[in-house]
């Protein structure tokens, strides 16, 4: 079980990089498709809030990579 | 002296409950009367006004409530329990009540601002409350029937909803339409007040709470519950598994089953909005006593087994029961046996471009009787341009009454999604309190709670749209209606994995033993 839980570490580690770059992307193209406040403004905050949980995310993939949740 | 112990606890409860449900009726008001507010504070022609009507809806609910988490938590953990979850109550309380008292947009030009502002401050006080609530009791109860305890305190979300909702429909039934949208919308927002000072006279006669109290006493108190709660790896990895392990599912759970249900029944499904309101608030009336139960459950059997069934089941549900919803609103697919038209209303509205000028607008209102039972309602708009013979496209809108049975169904399905709810949410406030220890627990607990229900949660109905809008096709431009599942369902799944894997029971809770 430790083992897994260590090797799905390597997961969440690069999810929160890929989840990152993905809403980034979605952002971009939402806004440069219709820029007007309705747009811009919910894709700003949402990707300035998403930034730091995915970060946690990373961190979490690390923790759980270096065995800080094994039994 | 277990009874003199038991009625003071239940005087906790009470205490802790009536003010945390305030607060989320505070919440929910100004959701629920969105389009009022909008309306009245918020001009759509005034780009200004419209910048600052995203900002109040988008802002309040993701940047501020994990924000006032961290702003109040820290206070609670270092002046206590009690007098921080009375501080976030009067500036929910005080909040509200001054929306009721704002003048309009028409009358005042800085009324916007001020509503942004207000709408804020209501976030960063339901930010600190929860946490402070769950707290408390959690600290006042023995540790082993802290789920059952602290249950009562989850039960606050869906009766301040629910309250809400009864507080907004009687004021509307009460009033005429007119009376209603000119002040009669302010009565649900001065009532606040009332219910605020109750509940301050209540909290204010309470002790604060027995373990923060010993602990002060001792010293032990953090000088930096910030700093020890995400700044120590040993806490800060806790507090990462809380949030991708927990609450990160439960927040989607809770925001599919009571919000984002009643978008699809109204938006997708079209059905008749009374009808509707109705059959979710007898679900909600029917499924509150099981956040009790789960709750009790929780201190026999563990809070993990249960809140994972719960993800588990909304996971697997989630399609099949939102679909079967569809299916039996479809109406491409009813047989119509009889048609009635039932009005025909004319009125005069002033011309757009030329307020001396007038159209008249004809609404023809149809009733379709189907071979289930069910009743479309069509009520076709028609507008004849001054000065033009020809009208110009009609608009067309239709909705849906169920019969009974399939009502019933629709509650028994609406009930059934609000179960899961109960089920993932239930114990957790028990789950988190344990899960810290006591002097940095009201910081620790409060951000992954509501940056799951705040930002997972709350960007529900956000990006469902955004996927449903995604699968719209050349080949099938209406899309498909349940796309939007696939957030919740995706977050659900994954913070399955993650908490079946990690989340593990806590070791503060045997050390805990509460004097009181």
């Amino acid at each position: 079980m430790n083992a897994i839980r260590r090797i799905l570490g390597i997961v969440w580690l690069l999810l929160g990089p890929a989840a990152i770059a993905f809403l980034g992307y979605e952002a971009y193209s939402r806004i440069n498709a219709h820029p007007v406040s309705d747009v811009y403004l919910p894709w700003i905050i949402i990707v300035s809030i998403f930034t730091p949980i995915a970060i946690g995310l990373s961190l979490f993939g690390f923790y759980a990579l270096t065995g800080e949740y094994d039994k | 002296m277990q009874t003199t112990n038991n009625k003071r606890l239940y005087s906790v409860i009470g205490a802790s409950s009536l003010g945390t449900l305030i607060e989320w009726y505070d919440f929910y008001i100004f959701g629920s009367l969105a389009t009022i507010i909008s309306e009245k504070f918020f001009p759509p022609d005034n780009p200004t006004a419209a910048f600052l009507a995203t900002l109040a809806t988008f802002a309040a609910g993701f940047i501020v409530r994990p924000f006032g988490a961290i702003v109040f938590g820290r206070l609670g953990d270092m002046i206590g329990r009690k007098h921080t979850f009375l501080l976030t109550l009067v500036l929910m309380g005080g909040s509200t009540f001054f929306i009721g008292l704002l003048p309009s947009y028409a009358t005042f030009s800085g009324a916007p601002l001020l509503v942004l502002l207000i709408r804020l401050i209501q976030g960063l006080a339901l930010g600190g409350e929860y946490g402070g609530a769950a707290t408390y009791v959690a600290e006042y109860a023995p540790a082993n029937k802290r789920g059952y305890f602290t249950s009562w305190i989850q039960t606050t979300a869906t009766m301040g909803l629910f309250v809400s909702l009864l507080v907004i429909i009687t004021c509307q039934k009460v009033l005429s339409k007119e009376d209603f949208n000119d002040w009669g919308w302010r009565l649900p927002f001065l009532l606040s007040i009332v219910l605020v000072i109750v509940s301050i006279v209540i909290r204010l006669k309470m002790q604060e709470s027995p373990l923060f109290a010993k602990l002060k006493k001792e010293g032990k108190t953090s000088s930096n519950p910030l700093k020890e709660s995400f700044g120590k790896k040993k806490n800060l990895k806790m507090v990462l598994v809380a949030l991708f392990g927990v609450t990160m599912g439960q927040g989607v759970v809770w925001y599919t089953g009571q919000f984002y249900a009643q978008t699809f029944l109204l938006k997708n499904c079209n059905i008749d909005a009374t009808q509707a309101n109705t059959c979710i608030g007898i679900a909600l009336l029917i499924a509150t006593p099981f956040f009790i139960v789960f709750g009790a459950l929780s201190d026999k059997i563990g809070r993990k087994p249960i809140m994972m069934a719960g993800l588990l089941l909304a996971v697997i549900c989630y399609r099949p029961i939102f679909g079967a919803m569809y299916d039996m609103s479809n109406i491409k697919t009813k047989t119509i046996v009889s048609t009635k038209e039932l009005k025909t209303d004319s009125k005069l509205v002033p011309n757009k471009q030329d307020s001396f000028l007038t159209d008249e607008v004809e609404e023809t209102t149809t009733s379709k009787t189907c071979s289930d039972g069910s009743v479309i309602t069509e009520v076709k708009t028609e507008t004849y341009v001054a000065g033009k013979n020809a009208s110009g496209k009609p608009v067309i809108k239709t909705s849906l009454l169920l019969s009974d049975v399939q009502r019933w169904m629709v509650i028994g399905m609406v009930f059934a999604l609000v179960f899961f709810v109960t089920m993932v949410y239930g114990p957790i406030a028990a789950y988190l309190v344990e899960l810290f220890p006591i002097h940095i627990r009201y910081t620790s607990m409060s951000l992954p709670y509501h940056i799951g229900n705040g930002v997972f949660g709350g960007l529900v109905p956000f990006i469902g749209t955004l996927i449903f809008e995604y699968s719209k096709t050349s080949t099938n431009p209406s899309g498909d209606p349940l796309a939007g599942l696939w957030y919740p369902i995706g977050i659900a799944a994954l913070c399955f994995i993650i908490g079946c894997l990690y989340v593990t029971k806590p070791k503060e809770v045997k050390k805990e033993r509460i004097i009181i």
